[in-house]
């Protein structure tokens, strides 16, 4: 070869770039999909796509540290006799005793607690640390029944019916051997050490009208006392959220595909359901065709992660947000801290989403008792605390300066997008201009 | 002590507030619901150790999630009679639609009739006996407890089964996904005999066959892909 003729540049595919070629090298060796923790991770429009606009000469705005500006949400006054009433307008997601540690569940109960929010059980049931760490806890009633019983039913001050899940509408859950010990077997019946399949669907019932049904059961065995929440994937959110306010819901819980899971095949986290920044508008459209805007609430969640993302979720119609992953990473999922234990399971932090084999370095995402240790779950509960803190103070700030005395009175017209995808997407004009794409049909 | 609470003349939420109030000693052991007429979730969320007797057919969700309380319905029931029970005993005279005893922890379950589609499905611990036949997918996903059937079964019995155990006197037409016929031992004849004499059926244990969970599909294996 002679080496005076110009070569061009060694050129890698865009389309078989190096994590697809890993992908296809994994799957020709192994013969089964990749099952991952988290939520989806490709580029998607989001929150940050939008911008407020701040008051100027044709509104004023509120003095940043002297003007009350209210952030207290009241979550479930249609029927239930005991609405929940919350301090901020962000809760903590229904994650599992079993796909976390007790430690975590803990801490997410002594967070919650300190910054006067809920937090939420997952499959598997409601541990006594939860519950006793939680003065706001959500019993979510999931498709398999996992540790679900009517004792824990009673304790619980909301329900919440898990329909879908954000990171992967239609699909069910999966909690793998290495995590099933002898207490998570014991609390969901099963033998210790399989993978635990969940179901897709709920055993008893298939549609609105027998959901209907089933909410006036949980009623009556709860004497109509709490708030009954629906959770819902972003797969359909116009029409799932009206079904859902059809068969009697309190409140909707709509998770866009950015929401995290457990452990689910990578192709359903990345391939399934819609951003959460599209799935907004059609849910408060459903919400104000039935004049239940306001009346049912709205809570957002799938891609949190401050208190701009907080406020623009609230702007475009949400009543409050939920954070999962964001909560985990107060507590301390993926800290650099724990980075040489991270590069002995192949990864790095930042990028750790093997939750489902139970070696979190950060002794969340695991049953491993050396590794659950290390979670402090005071400590971890005051991170939490502090962080709910401080998206709620940064939703504030962007309130006030909007002109709003309450974070509940931002609105659509406050903000511009920066891209076309979000404007159509969020139904908020194009930055400098009148634009909203797709508005005319 | 005996009383009678009529559902055309009192509503659903105030008999629940009454049979909720009980205590575990109470005196008011005895209840008589009259004119259900189809009513939904009857007899729900029960605790005290009492007997309820619904004379008439029951909706959907009857005797759901019930603790130590007796609940016998003189009727049918539409779905999920019995649904996530947890100890005590329902009787059910008639037939029983879907999801008869669905995710039950505890507790024995009784159709003298027929259960449709997905009897015992996700049963965690809770008793089945069924008199007559019982509808496709039943004993889905099946965790724990025993199901008996003393007539036949229809298809995909026992799908993904866990540890439930399963005994079909009549026919099968067709086993689900990692459900296989097992060796009936002496054993299993004794625990036959004894459900089915707290569940005052008349069958001959001996006559049963068993089934349960090959357990290949405990664990993702490729091999097995063609069977999820």
């Amino acid at each position: 070869m002679d080496t005076n003729i110009p070569r061009t540049t060694p050129r890698k595919s865009s389309l078989f770039d190096d994590y697809t070629l890993s992908e296809i090298r994994r799957a020709a060796s192994t013969g089964i999909y990749d099952i991952r923790g988290g939520g989806a991770k490709r580029t998607l429009p989001h929150f940050d796509d939008l911008l407020f606009l701040g008051a100027s000469m044709s509104r004023y705005p509120l003095e940043g540290y002297r003007e009350r500006c209210d952030t207290n949400v009241v979550l479930g006054t249609r029927y239930a006799e005991k609405p929940i009433e919350l301090k901020i307008p962000i809760t903590i997601a229904g994650m599992s005793f079993g796909s976390l540690s007790a430690q975590a569940k803990e801490a997410l109960g002594r967070g919650a607690t300190i910054a006067g929010t809920s937090t939420t059980t997952g499959d598997g049931g409601m541990t006594p640390e939860e519950r006793g760490q939680s003065k706001t806890l959500v019993y979510q009633y999931l498709p398999s029944r996992y540790g679900m019983n009517p004792d824990d039913l009673r304790k619980a001050d909301a329900i919440e019916i898990v329909v879908g899940q954000g990171a992967k509408p239609g699909g069910g859950g999966m909690l793998l051997g290495q995590k099933i010990t002898d207490r998570v077997a014991e609390m969901r019946t099963l033998p210790k050490g399989v993978d635990q399949r969940s179901a897709c669907r709920h055993p008893d019932w298939t549609g609105p009208d027998d959901l209907a049904i089933k909410i006036q059961e949980l009623r009556e065995i709860t004497a109509w006392q709490k708030p009954i929440y629906i959770k819902i994937g972003g797969a359909r959110p116009f029409y799932d959220t009206a079904l859902a306010v059809k068969a009697g819901a309190d409140v909707v819980v709509l998770d866009g595909m950015q929401g995290g899971t457990a452990a689910t095949q990578e192709v359903f986290i990345e391939h399934v359901g819609q951003p959460t920044l599209a799935c907004i508008r059609p849910a408060v459209d459903a919400l104000k065709e039935l004049d239940m805007h306001r009346k049912v609430q709205l809570i957002v969640s799938g891609g949190i992660r401050n208190g701009a993302d907080v406020a623009k979720a609230l702007a475009l119609g949400a009543d409050a947000v939920s954070i999962g992953t964001a909560a985990l990473v107060a507590l301390g999922d993926n800290d650099p801290h724990w980075e040489d234990d991270y590069n002995k399971l192949g990864t790095t932090a930042g990028a750790y989403d093997d939750w489902h084999e139970g070696r979190d370095p950060a002794g969340i995402s695991t049953q491993d008792s050396e590794l659950s240790k290390r979670l402090d779950p005071v400590l971890a509960g005051r991170r939490l605390a502090n962080y709910l803190g401080v998206l709620t103070l940064e939703a504030q700030t962007l309130a006030r300066a909007c002109g709003k005395s309450h974070v509940h009175n931002l609105e659509p017209e406050d903000m511009v997008a920066t891209t076309v995808e979000a404007a159509a997407m969020a139904r908020i004009p194009l930055a400098g201009t009148t634009w909203i794409p797709g508005a005319n049909g | 002590m005996s009383v009678t609470v009529n559902l055309a003349e009192t509503p659903l939420r105030e008999l629940h507030a009454q049979l909720h109030a009980l205590h575990e000693d109470s005196n008011e052991t005895s209840w008589e619901v009259l004119n259900p007429r189809g009513q939904h979730a009857i007899a729900v969320g029960l605790t005290a150790p009492v007997e309820v007797t619904i004379r008439g057919h029951a909706g959907y969700y009857c005797a759901g999630m019930n603790q130590n309380a007796t609940v016998v319905v003189d009727g049918h029931v539409g779905w999920g009679v019995a649904e996530n029970m947890m100890s005590g005993l329902v009787r059910v005279k008639g037939n029983a639609s879907q999801a008869a005893g669905a995710t039950g922890h505890g507790g024995l379950l009784v159709v003298e009739g027929d259960a449709a589609a997905r009897c015992g499905i996700s049963m965690k611990g809770i008793d089945i006996v069924v008199g007559g036949d019982v509808g496709h997918m039943s004993a889905f996903m099946g965790q724990a407890g025993t199901m008996i059937v003393c007539g036949n079964a229809g298809e995909a019995l026992g799908d993904s089964l866990y540890e439930a155990k399963l005994f079909v006197r009549g026919s099968v037409d067709g086993l689900g996904a990692d459900c296989v016929e097992k060796e009936m031992e002496e054993a299993h004849v004794t625990h036959v005999a004894e459900l089915l004499e707290r569940a005052q059926i008349n069958a001959d244990a001996a006559s049963f066959r068993r089934y349960g969970s090959a357990r290949k599909l405990y664990n993702f294996n490729v091999d097995h892909a063609d069977a999820y």
